[in-house]
């Protein structure tokens, strides 16, 4: 195959982790080529979290390996610090501060030049200009999440983990996300994406593993994932429009780009 | 990444700072029990209280002190919990920078925070009639004090809020803090207390460290008692600290 001198963004191998009695991670291997969208697609519990923890330097696994950016996680965490960002499964935001205010934070710990100009950039990027002088306590919780994705990027590392980025978002938040997520993907920066919304999978991610039980069961591509169940049949049906459909026609009406974005998608399937 | 440990500490306390100037009732609702007890007992107990000195303000204000100084710490315990429970404290951990400058940064906005209500009780104090006879070194002596306790009892702040389970429970340790100072020489002499209760009063931390800044604000002369509260001050600091970076360990493994 396409086995170019780089090494893989993210490599797992064999990782356990175990909570007492619990086993949470039974041996987990993966690889995430540069550049790509990776989900770990499981249902609550399946040890996703888990996974992403270790890999931020948060978690130390019980035994196996983990290298991030060619560093390996337990020994060299600085390194791995300093390539990766993590938005967490609950926006990791300051409340009290406001919008810009959280992104000049940031700015400031990664020790970044001119962190006002970078905060006002990322505020137009993701659509929070007005609101980045307002406390992000006032803020709906598609908006936080952009905030905590536009925090993530601030001083571009190459790796990013995104742990359910979606999860609790309205149908229109969870849109933005998307094509956050697809932006970040086309300037370059590896993506791992936890979730449990097979859609989300489906729609964004360049290779697909399923975790289940601690185990990775299936490891693939979106075709390769599909060739696995049984050859499909051609049935003709109507095809109605989803409740999602009719709420976005409804609701999306603002003039957002959101209503744009969400037809252009329906065209690609 | 330690080279980075002064400007990251900086960095996060400006950010706590303005947790605290942006919410000002958290000072307010500091100062507000210690001042509300200095009037109770000035005006309506005090009266009936025999210190043996002239001014009772001049008398409890010390003990004061340390009340506000135990209900301050609480908030330091709140908000680290929240910075916990909100993830935030995870996202600056899985950056490149100083880790040790995130506690850091919560205990020096605790201290900066007990200081203005420290000054805002004091200038109560003065406008009840508290005069002190201390000279520029007996208050640099007086603050150097509440400094150091303020730092001791911030940093058993710290281990309530990275081991509390609610927000109740990490404000809740502080309790028996502001509780302490009416078992010592606060807000009366111990003389006066049976046996067993004026054993304990005498040998806690408080009535040593009350009545030094007791007789610092006097401009009188420091007798042994003075060690004592050092000593307290600094043991406290020290076991607090390690108790605090066990907790903190264990936390983040």
């Amino acid at each position: 195959m396409i086995q170019v001198a780089a090494a893989p963004a993210i490599r797992v191998q064999r990782l356990t982790k175990s909570y007492q009695e619990l086993d949470v991670l039974r041996g987990v291997d993966f690889e995430v080529p540069r550049g790509s969208i990776f989900a770990l697609l499981g249902s609550n519990g399946a040890g996703k979290t888990t996974i992403v923890r270790i890999l931020a330097t948060l978690l130390k696994a019980d035994a196996g390996g983990a290298e991030v950016n060619g560093f390996e996680v337990a020994t060299r965490a600085a390194e791995v610090r300093a390539s990766i960002s993590l938005t967490g499964q609950f926006a990791a935001v300051d409340e009290i501060l406001t919008g810009r205010e959280n992104l000049i934070l940031i700015a400031r710990l990664r020790h970044l030049k001119d962190p006002g100009l970078i905060a006002d950039g990322l505020l137009k990027r993701f659509a929070l200009v007005e609101a980045g002088g307002r406390r992000v306590a006032t803020y709906s919780g598609g908006m936080r999440r952009r905030l905590d994705i536009a925090m993530s990027l601030i001083g571009d590392p190459p790796v990013i983990f995104l742990d359910e980025p979606t999860t609790g978002l309205d149908p229109q938040a969870r849109l933005e996300v998307w094509q956050a997520v697809r932006e970040l993907a086309a300037g370059g920066t590896t993506v791992l994406l936890t979730t449990q919304y097979l859609d989300e999978a489906e729609q964004l991610a360049d290779r697909i593993a399923i975790l289940h039980e601690g185990r990775i069961i299936v490891n693939g591509t979106l075709a390769e994932l599909k060739a696995l169940l049984p050859p499909a049949t051609v049935e003709y049906v109507e095809k109605q429009p989803t409740l999602e459909d009719v709420f976005l026609a409804i609701v999306g009406a603002d003039g957002s780009a959101v209503d744009g974005s969400s037809r252009s998608e329906s065209k690609g399937l | 990444m330690t080279n980075h440990f002064l400007g990251d500490t900086a960095v996060l306390t400006g950010r706590s700072l303005r947790h605290v100037t942006r919410s000002l009732d958290t000072i307010l609702t500091t100062v507000v029990t210690p001042i509300a007890m200095m009037l109770l007992f000035v005006y309506v107990f005090g009266g009936a209280i025999s210190t043996g000195t002239d001014s009772y303000v001049a008398y409890l204000l010390p003990g004061i002190l340390l009340i506000t100084i135990a209900s301050g710490i609480a908030y330091t315990a709140y908000r680290l919990f929240l910075d916990l429970q909100g993830g935030i404290f995870e996202r600056f951990h899985s950056m490149p920078i100083a880790r040790s400058a995130v506690l850091w940064a919560h205990v020096l906005t605790s201290l900066v925070a007990n200081l203005i209500s420290l000054v805002v009780v004091v200038l109560v104090a003065l406008l009840m009639g508290f005069r002190s006879g201390a000279g520029f070194l007996g208050w640099l002596a007086v603050t150097g004090i509440l400094i150091l306790f303020t730092v001791a009892l911030t940093w058993l702040a710290v281990i309530a809020g990275l081991s509390a389970k609610t927000v109740d429970g990490a404000s809740a340790f502080s309790y028996p803090l502001i509780f302490l100072p009416f078992i010592s020489s606060a807000f009366v002499p111990t003389e006066t207390m049976p046996g067993p209760v004026r054993w304990f009063a005498e040998n806690q931390p408080v009535t040593s460290i009350v009545n030094t800044i007791r007789d610092l604000l006097a401009g009188r002369p420091v007798g042994a008692d003075s060690w004592i509260a050092l000593a307290w001050c600094v043991g406290i600091l020290v076991v607090a600290y390690v108790l605090a970076i066990v907790t903190y360990r264990r936390k983040i493994s």
